[in-house]
């Protein structure tokens, strides 16, 4: 590998600096006081602290899984700081009372709260820490019937909706990391489409873990009821620690008839540093059912950050001619380790599905695409296409895919096409020899690998990957 | 086409290069002009190839021996793109193939990185697909392969056509075609030879490597070079690739 690529992929993380706030903390370490402590902070009903219990009950009784193609130190859960928030705690009644210190450290991640400053009419819930912060664009949203909220605040205005719904796509015991979050969370989006709705922006959630030793446990719940749409973008950053943090979310999507959900994805926490030293540890579980007939739900990713990748965002389609879709590109640099894919389940008859996923790999790191395609008994006529295609820069890197087919109805359509490649010293001289310099170079050739996804992207979040790949890739290549 | 006022543009002495160990290039001596065109002809492994690729850079070859300039300036203190801004252009022998990077994305990039080297404005996409549209004419391309990826998919002939139409936007002083007839059918042939003609000037120049005298048909040069054993062991006009074509490259082998 050039020094020229080298220096390519080792750019510094931009976003690891420390917000200094003011913060209120739960000491470290978990149990049943902790938990009741946490519900009660948040002046929480008692169905919400019984669902909270049941979970940390069944929590216990779990196994780490080790199924994943990672390696990491065993996570002491004692250690990890629950619940951390900023002071102060009173109820937001405008922009104009977000800490200013708070505000600056979005401004610095290019989220600006103040909604005439808002980018292109993007409403955003910000997620600092264990709480939501603000949720802009409110008012205007609720005059077309939806609701867009943190969490904690839809548990309060919205307790059916939110008893209705949660857990209903990832049970609380669904997996350790879900059960762990459906134990601990603190906070997270709310958002619910009523019937027949387009929602007319964009809605945006940014997560930000701050405290140094803390984990980041949030949920998202979005409902789109019958013939209502959404997009949806989330992006994160995290401070740069030497200690690794842990992010366990869930994230339930729910369609109902004709509905149409579209997820999109920058996760750019912090990765650790050249050594492997600090780094999230991203344990995510996303998952939409899509209930109704004719519903859909499309996942678009790009995961650059996390020491840690361990995230599968899935489709269950339920409704018949449902459609699910997964888009990802994950890159990994330095030590960094990412075992990511999808799940379709296919339930309903003429379900179709379809997963395009890119890895690519530089450095010593790894990356593994894991899938299943389950097309049930019942599933006539499903169909699913999968395309994975893994791009290694540098011969110190890896690349795995895993990918199951699981089919039980014989009517059924699958493919899958998979490719290797290796930016080859013949691509980087034909560059050169056309007067472009590596780095420009090897951002072609990403993003040209990368653009059956990256067109999935909403505009700006496409600006954004196309940058992030670049920096990230700093000095890698050559 | 040699003219008076020309100006020497490459000047190569006693060049000796390797690859992975084995000498390839045992003293090679050319010097070509501004406004000329040059034909550089010889079997399998005399070398040929190595010496464009050695020219242009490309990291598998070290150069352990002798000078090249190129317009007065060290060529070897030159990074493969800084040769390229200067004006060095090589059409590859096995163009590469970039999947997802557009052919109209790839061209502008390039064209806008020699703007910015001259201290030029670069183009919009807009402006750039006009100038664009005007060059693919050279070689007689559709417009739709500006959209599909580099190379992708492409024909032999059309992957060769590509190459020159990359020439035709960079505007290089000097091109080197690396055995850009291979693999052409007439047709394709005719075209290629079309494009590269149209694009000489009083101003430029062109060096061909080549195995065959048919190209040099087209393509008339004003000096051929036998190039044996890593060095070019004879030079002469156009009718020594007609005798070469007559008699075969023995009886050079034999002389030298």
């Amino acid at each position: 590998m050039s020094t020229a690529l080298h220096n390519l992929v080792n750019q510094p993380y931009k976003h690891g600096f420390v917000t200094d706030i003011e913060t209120e903390v739960v000491k470290k370490g978990l149990s049943e006081d902790v938990i009741r402590l946490i519900s009660k902070k948040k002046n929480e009903p008692e169905w919400l602290l019984e669902f909270r219990l049941s979970a940390y009950r069944h929590w216990l009784t779990m196994e780490e899984p080790s199924w994943a193609s990672v390696t990491y130190p065993k996570i002491d859960f004692q250690e990890i700081i629950y619940f951390a928030q900023p002071k102060p705690k009173k109820q937001l009644a405008s922009m104009d009372e977000v800490d200013p210190e708070l505000r600056r450290t979005f401004e610095k991640l290019g989220v600006p709260l103040h909604e005439q400053k808002m980018m292109a009419g993007v409403a955003v819930d910000v997620i600092f820490d264990s709480v939501s912060v603000t949720t802009t664009y409110k008012a205007k949203l609720a005059e077309v019937g939806i609701i867009f909220c943190s969490f904690s605040e839809a548990v309060h205005e919205h307790p059916e909706l939110v008893k209705q719904y949660l857990g209903s796509v990832v049970p609380a015991g669904d997996n350790f990391y879900a059960a762990l979050n459906s134990a601990v969370f603190t906070d997270g989006s709310f958002c619910y489409i009523p019937k027949g709705t387009k929602c007319p922006m964009d809605l945006s959630t940014y997560f930000r873990i701050n405290t140094e030793g803390s984990g980041q446990f949030e949920r998202t719940l979005i409902i789109a009821e019958e013939d209502s749409s959404v997009c949806y973008l989330e992006g994160c950053t995290a401070p740069q620690f030497d200690t690794n943090q842990l992010h366990a979310a869930v994230v339930e999507l729910v369609a109902l008839d004709n509905a149409d959900i579209k997820y999109s994805t920058v996760q750019n926490w912090y990765a650790g540093d050249e050594n492997g030293k600090g780094g999230i540890f991203n344990f995510v579980t996303k998952r939409g059912l899509c209930k109704g007939i004719n519903s859909k739900i499309s996942w678009t990713q790009v995961e650059t950050g996390s020491a840690i990748t361990w995230k599968y965002p899935s489709c269950v389609l339920l409704g018949d001619n449902s459609i699910g879709e997964f888009y990802s590109v994950a890159l990994t640099n330095h030590l960094q380790q990412a075992d990511t894919g999808t799940k379709m389940i296919h339930v309903g008859k003429n379900t179709r599905s379809k997963i395009i996923s890119k890895g690519i790999s530089a450095g010593r790191s790894s990356n593994s695409y894991r899938g299943l395609v389950k097309i049930g008994s019942r599933a006539t006529g499903a169909r699913n296409y999968s395309q994975c295609d893994s791009m290694l820069l540098g011969d110190r890197c890896m690349a795995n895919t895993f990918p199951t087919i699981d089919v039980q109805n014989t009517t059924a359509t699958i493919e899958h096409e998979a490719s290797t490649s290796k930016i080859g010293e013949d691509q980087m001289f034909f560059f050169a020899q056309r007067g472009i310099g590596s780095e420009d170079a090897v951002s072609m050739i990403i993003n040209g690998f990368c653009k059956d996804v990256f067109v999935h992207l909403p505009m700006e979040f496409a600006v954004e990957a196309t940058k992030l790949l670049g920096l990230k890739l700093e000095g890698s290549v050559g | 086409m040699i003219n008076k006022g020309s100006k020497t543009m490459l000047e190569v002495k006693n060049l000796m290069a390797e690859v992975g160990g084995v000498k390839i290039l045992k003293g090679v001596d050319l010097i070509v002009r501004s406004g000329e065109v040059h034909a550089i002809m010889g079997i399998n492994g005399s070398g040929k190839s190595t010496f464009s690729k050695v020219l242009a850079g490309h990291p598998d070859y070290t150069v352990t021996g002798g000078t090249a300039t190129f317009e007065g300036k060290d060529l070897f203190a030159l990074a493969p793109e800084e040769r390229a801004r200067a004006g060095l252009f090589l059409a590859f022998q096995y163009p590469v193939e970039i999947p997802g990077v557009s052919n109209s994305a790839l061209l502008r990039l390039a064209y806008n990185t020699l703007q910015n080297e001259r201290g030029l404005e670069e183009l919009d996409p807009i402006e750039f697909e006009d100038l664009v549209l005007e060059k693919i004419k050279v070689v007689e391309m559709d417009a739709n392969f500006l959209s599909r990826s580099v190379n992708e998919g492409f024909s032999g002939g059309e992957k060769k056509r590509n190459e020159i139409l990359q020439m035709a936007v960079l505007e290089p002083k000097l091109a080197i075609l690396d055995e850009t007839d291979s693999g052409l059918d007439i047709d394709a042939l005719r075209i290629v030879a079309n494009g590269v003609n149209s694009l000489l000037t009083a101003d430029n120049a062109v060096v061909m490597v080549t195995h065959y005298q048919r190209l040099l048909n087209y393509i008339v040069p004003d000096f051929v070079h036998v190039m044996d054993g890593g060095r070019i062991v004879r030079t002469g006009g156009k009718e020594l690739a007609l005798e070469l074509e007559a008699r075969g490259y023995d009886w050079i082998r034999a002389a030298a």
